[in-house]
């Protein structure tokens, strides 16, 4: 039971980072569905700039900056995507589900051929990034759960909680909201749309990309899987079951890790119906989805001009 | 102080010359760039990638079939999501719904194959694909039409909800317990003049011609036309929005549905849970590059279907990873997705000391 908890926060803090990313840009009006390719370049980045590092240095790795660098390289890789698809859609106007989907694929390919260049293993660099403090054993079940874990899951933790604080509590937080709900009233107060739009995009697929790091070098040990846009399309989900709001998807994500892994750590179950299992997420992101828009209450709303290009001249 | 700036004007519609020339410089200029990241990576001389690119499309009859067999099916998906992206329906969800008809194609065949003579057979697997198909998409659509539930996040959870469904159905029924069902060709469609895939491609041609005729000469196309334009003038001029977007989402689940039978019982015969392969999303951009209109769309799946094969053999000839052929396509992607831009609005210079942001 403890193993699966821990499991779950690791895992889920990956979710937590792609849905962190992504409401803040959905809170632009920017529905970016390039999150999957955004996270598989964020990882491939971070893990090609550790191997990099890893191979200058040998043995002598300093912790910080074996964490650092790749850190930084995730989040210059995924910034860079970010900007790709705002050019495309601010600049160019250009459709955003349409600019989304090829994003996703031309993410997918790009990180997919960094880590055939390296090759698919980096425990080493992985290391650094489960290690953990060192009373966490003395402390028991407690420990367990709140202290054993690598830099990247606080850092999710951290990241969602000053997300959140900024999308509500300080003004750039509430003209960026009004950008995603009116641009042309945004517009009209004076708020730049087209410098928030590009900045949450840049700035949300960056947090995403970190996401992709931390469900390799975190979750799975630095061995590298070919499923991360999988776990992107569920920080997608996962924006709408916490229903817009970071500090919410804290929990969410967790619960999200649960489902998705419950498969494995359910007894008694047959090997068929685990596959049943693993619609679970999907299944209650739907549910949730339905049920908010049934309740039609207005602060679970997405932003209103989410998916909509704005170009000042229209009407 | 004099500052050069610039203001951006909607363009009037463009002859339609003006507008091919535009597209075709995006695809040059697409792969002036995909040949310098190409020869950055990988040292190769970009003329010899395209070289191969080309033999990997067209190379051999089998290649040349292989071909046109990819195309009419993603021109049958890209068909289907169509009607419901010309609404401003944002259906991500032709994966799922493509997937789905297969299952429900390979459950008759499956189950049924024994029992029911030949032609029966085929029809069963018609409607079942068709109903399975229009299931997945009425869902979200009676979502949207009732509540406005946000359709694009709704048929993605869908295509999860489709794909783990498939994953159920091979480990439960595949006896062996291996997960893969081996194909059961006996049971497939018909196989027309010795070409396993010259009735796929009849089906598809006859598709986009009742598509076309859909969407551009009856009356329902012209109510697709109007909600998609504003679903406010449709309410003020008497269209019961509620029901087009239902009947429209019918007609799109039908058709993905067909588009899993076509994959299911004329091309592969089995099923997997990555029998779709990402078409159902390239769909989109199929649809969305050609306007909407399904004689575009004839070139646009074309185009992709061309890229994405040349640069699987690109990988294999000059033993590259093949998601070099992602990339590419991603890259071109891009370049005609950017292009639209120049087709719509035009840049003008305002040569003024005022901001003009």
């Amino acid at each position: 039971m403890l193993a699966f908890i821990v499991s779950s926060i690791r895992l889920g803090m990956a979710f937590l980072f792609g849905s962190t990313g992504e409401t803040i840009t959905e809170k632009s009006g920017h529905l970016n569905l390039g999150i999957p390719g955004v996270m598989c370049v964020g990882a491939s980045c971070g893990c090609f700039a550790e191997y990099l590092y890893l191979s200058e240095v040998g043995p002598d790795a300093n912790y910080f900056l074996a964490v650092l660098i790749p850190i930084i390289a995730t989040v210059i890789g995924g910034a860079v995507m970010g900007f790709i698809f705002s050019f495309l859609t601010v600049t160019l106007r250009a459709n955003q589900n349409v600019t989304g989907l090829a994003l996703t694929t031309f993410g997918v390919g790009v990180s997919d051929y960094m880590i055939a260049e390296t090759g698919p293993v980096y425990s080493k660099g992985s290391r650094f990034f489960t290690m953990t403090f060192p009373f966490a054993e003395d402390l028991g079940w407690f420990g367990e759960i709140f202290f054993s874990h690598g830099i990247l899951i606080y850092l999710a933790i951290i990241i969602a909680l000053v997300s959140s604080y900024i999308l509500t509590k300080t003004r750039v937080g509430l003209n960026l909201r009004s950008v995603g709900e009116n641009p042309a009233t945004a517009d009209a107060a004076g708020i730049n749309v087209s410098r928030y739009r590009y900045a949450s995009t840049c700035i949300g697929c960056a947090i995403a990309g970190l996401g992709g790091l931390s469900f390799i070098m975190d979750y799975l040990n630095g061995n590298w899987e070919y499923c991360i846009d999988a776990i992107g399309w569920l920080a997608i989900a996962l924006v709408i079951f916490t229903v817009w709001k970071p500090s919410l998807a804290i929990i969410g994500s967790v619960i999200f890790g649960g489902l998705y892994i419950a498969s494995s750590y359910i007894t008694g179950v047959s090997f068929a119906s685990k596959e049943l299992f693993k619609m679970l997420p999907y299944v209650v992101t739907i549910v949730v989805l339905v049920f908010t828009s049934i309740r039609d209450k207005r602060e679970n709303q997405p932003p209103q001009s989410l998916g909509l290009s704005y170009f000042r001249e229209e009407r | 102080m004099n500052k050069m700036s610039f203001h951006l004007v909607k363009r009037e519609p463009m002859v339609w010359y003006k507008n091919v020339f535009v597209r075709a410089i995006a695809i040059i200029a697409s792969l002036i760039v995909s040949a310098v990241a190409i020869t950055i990576l990988t040292g190769k001389n970009p003329l010899e990638v395209y070289a191969s690119m080309v033999s990997g499309a067209f190379g051999s009859s089998l290649r040349i079939w292989s071909l046109v067999q990819n195309v009419a099916i993603l021109l049958c998906i890209s068909l289907a999501v169509t009607p419901a992206f010309k609404m401003k329906f944002w259906n991500c969800g032709a994966e799922g719904q493509v997937l789905i008809g297969g299952l429900a194609t390979t459950a008759v065949m499956m189950f049924l194959g024994d029992s029911l003579p030949y032609p029966a057979l085929i029809v069963v697997m018609l409607i079942a694909s068709m109903l399975a198909g229009i299931i997945w998409s009425v869902i979200p659509a009676f979502c949207k039409a009732l509540w406005n539930t946000n359709e694009t996040l709704f048929t993605l959870m869908m295509n999860y909800v489709a794909i783990q469904s498939v994953a159920f159905f091979l480990k439960y029924f595949v006896k062996s317990g291996s997960g893969v069902l081996a194909p059961m060709s006996e049971y497939g469609l018909p196989v027309l003049f010795g070409q396993s895939y010259l009735l796929n491609i009849i089906i598809v041609a006859v598709l986009t011609v009742l598509v076309y005729i859909y969407l551009k000469k009856t009356k329902h196309g012209y109510e697709i036309s109007v909600v998609g334009e504003s679903e406010n003038t449709a309410k003020y001029i008497g269209i019961n929005v509620r029901k087009v977007v239902i009947r429209t989402l019918v007609v799109s689940g039908a058709l993905c549905g067909i588009a899993g039978l076509l994959l299911v019982g004329g091309t592969n015969h089995t099923i997997s849970t990555t029998t779709v392969d990402g078409r159902g999303f390239t769909a989109i951009m199929v649809s969305w590059l050609g306007k909407f209109n399904p004689v575009y769309m004839v070139l646009t799946s074309f185009l992709i279907v061309f890229l994405q094969r040349g640069a699987g053999q690109v990988s294999t000839d000059f033993r590259l990873p093949s998601a070099i052929s992602d990339i590419v396509t991603g890259i071109i992607l891009f370049f005609i997705i950017g292009c639209e831009f120049f087709l719509q609005y035009k840049i003008v210079s305002t040569k003024s000391g005022k901001e003009n942001d």
